[in-house]
């Protein structure tokens, strides 16, 4: 959902030929996993067949021949529509967790143990966010940073949901 | 890691089987822990779970009502209250919440205290306090009064007195508790950051997994038992 928009961005602030757009998506959005240059071309190719672009006259350039690719108002009315518009606030309630601790309990399984083993591998991958926030870059940090929080969040619900284990097996059990 | 020039074998610091009682509530229930050299350990749990006090019965500030406590190969908590507390002065350093530095003190005295307490040469604890204050990235700012300072500035003043004595080990309890995110994070990456580069234990209570994330490892004190995860998540 956001590459298009992320390659419209890109493109509202220069024209740009394909290999340097994801070069750019690369090191702004990619982190750890880049675009494949044949999302890149047929994301512009959509683009421009529903004219949010448009795509210059081919150039000879030091390998094949390439094309400059240009935001059209179209897609730059989409662009500003899009950063204007906050995204869902998701409730998340039937989430994998929750999901599994209901369903530990309702089997007679440990939900305690799930929750602690959950709580670990948690920490075990806020402890390798937080040493890539030591090392890493500040784009690098800030993305790490978003993980962290929710992360953080998912914590504080694995340590009420912990502590209020006994009362859920009840409500469980005479349902 | 050594202790009075001797090296120690096994764990720096080991809680066994720990039992302590506020009046009537238990705050510890054979508690055990173990914690090498070198390492940074958070003490995570529940409001009242126990962690702050297995973190002073680990110091030496309280002793267990059961069970022992071992520092460097030799028990802890059957020191005298005079030898527990000589080892609080020189092995180990603390950083509480807030409240911990002298107002009418400036940062340098403050950071100086423990040396001159401990009988230092007025110059060496000068030059030893602006040298960890340097560290701190406090430099400009030894000759303001501690009440001058914003908390996460109060903070690394208190990293550095910690740090001043060359303590083995470093005990914090909540030591960003008070500030912002932003601060936090500056203040737990001086602490463990020096804290690795001197090799020095750390053991910090926090209830901020993005505090304990900081860490190597760290354990779940419920009810007044350790749960150590990574030992297939039994009460150790």
């Amino acid at each position: 959902m956001t590459v298009p928009l992320a390659l419209l961005g890109l493109l509202d602030r220069e024209p740009s030929y394909g290999y340097d757009l994801k070069r750019a998506y690369d090191t702004y959005f990619g982190r750890g996993k880049p675009l494949p240059f044949g999302q890149v071309y047929s994301t512009l190719g959509r683009l421009a067949r529903d004219g949010k672009v448009t795509a210059g006259q081919s150039e000879p350039g030091e390998g094949p021949d390439r094309k400059r690719y240009a935001i059209t108002p179209v897609g730059r009315q989409e662009v500003e529509a899009w950063l204007a518009e906050p995204v869902a606030a998701e409730p998340l309630l039937q989430t994998v967790l929750f999901t599994k601790v209901v369903l530990a309990l309702m089997l007679g399984h440990d939900a305690h143990g799930y929750l602690d083993a959950q709580r670990a591998t948690h920490m075990r991958r806020m402890r390798e966010l937080s040493e890539i926030k030591r090392s890493g870059a500040l784009v690098d940090a800030l993305l790490a940073d978003h993980a962290l929080f929710h992360l953080e969040a998912d914590l504080r619900w694995i340590d009420v949901t912990t502590a209020r284990l006994g009362a859920l097996a009840e409500t469980v059990r005479q349902s | 890691m050594t202790v009075d020039g001797l090296p120690v074998p096994g764990p720096l610091l080991e809680a066994r089987s720990v039992d302590r009682s506020h009046g009537r509530t238990r705050a510890l229930r054979e508690a055990n822990l173990s914690v090498t050299a070198g390492e940074i350990l958070a003490i995570m749990g529940p409001s009242g779970s126990g962690k702050s006090t297995l973190l002073h019965c680990l110091a030496g500030v309280f002793t267990p009502d059961a069970g022992e406590v071992w520092f460097g190969g030799r028990r802890l908590d059957t020191l005298s209250d005079a030898r527990r507390s000589e080892l609080r002065r020189t092995a180990f350093g603390f950083v509480f919440q807030f409240g911990q530095l002298v107002p009418e003190l400036t940062v340098a005295d403050n950071v100086a205290l423990p040396l001159l307490l401990g009988r230092a040469g007025r110059k060496q604890a000068y030059h030893r306090a602006r040298g960890w204050l340097r560290r701190l990235e406090l430099d400009d700012l030894g000759e303001r009064r501690t009440g001058e300072l914003s908390g996460g500035q109060a903070q690394r003043v208190a990293i550095a007195r910690a740090l001043v004595t060359r303590p083995q080990v470093i005990f914090a309890d909540e030591p960003t508790g008070a500030l912002d995110s932003l601060a936090g994070e500056k203040v737990m990456e001086l602490l463990v950051g020096l804290a690795r580069q001197e090799g020095v234990t750390v053991i910090v209570v926090t209830h901020d997994a993005r505090v304990a994330a900081c860490a190597d490892r760290e354990v779940m004190v419920r009810d007044g038992k350790v749960t150590d995860p990574y030992a297939g998540g039994a009460v150790r």
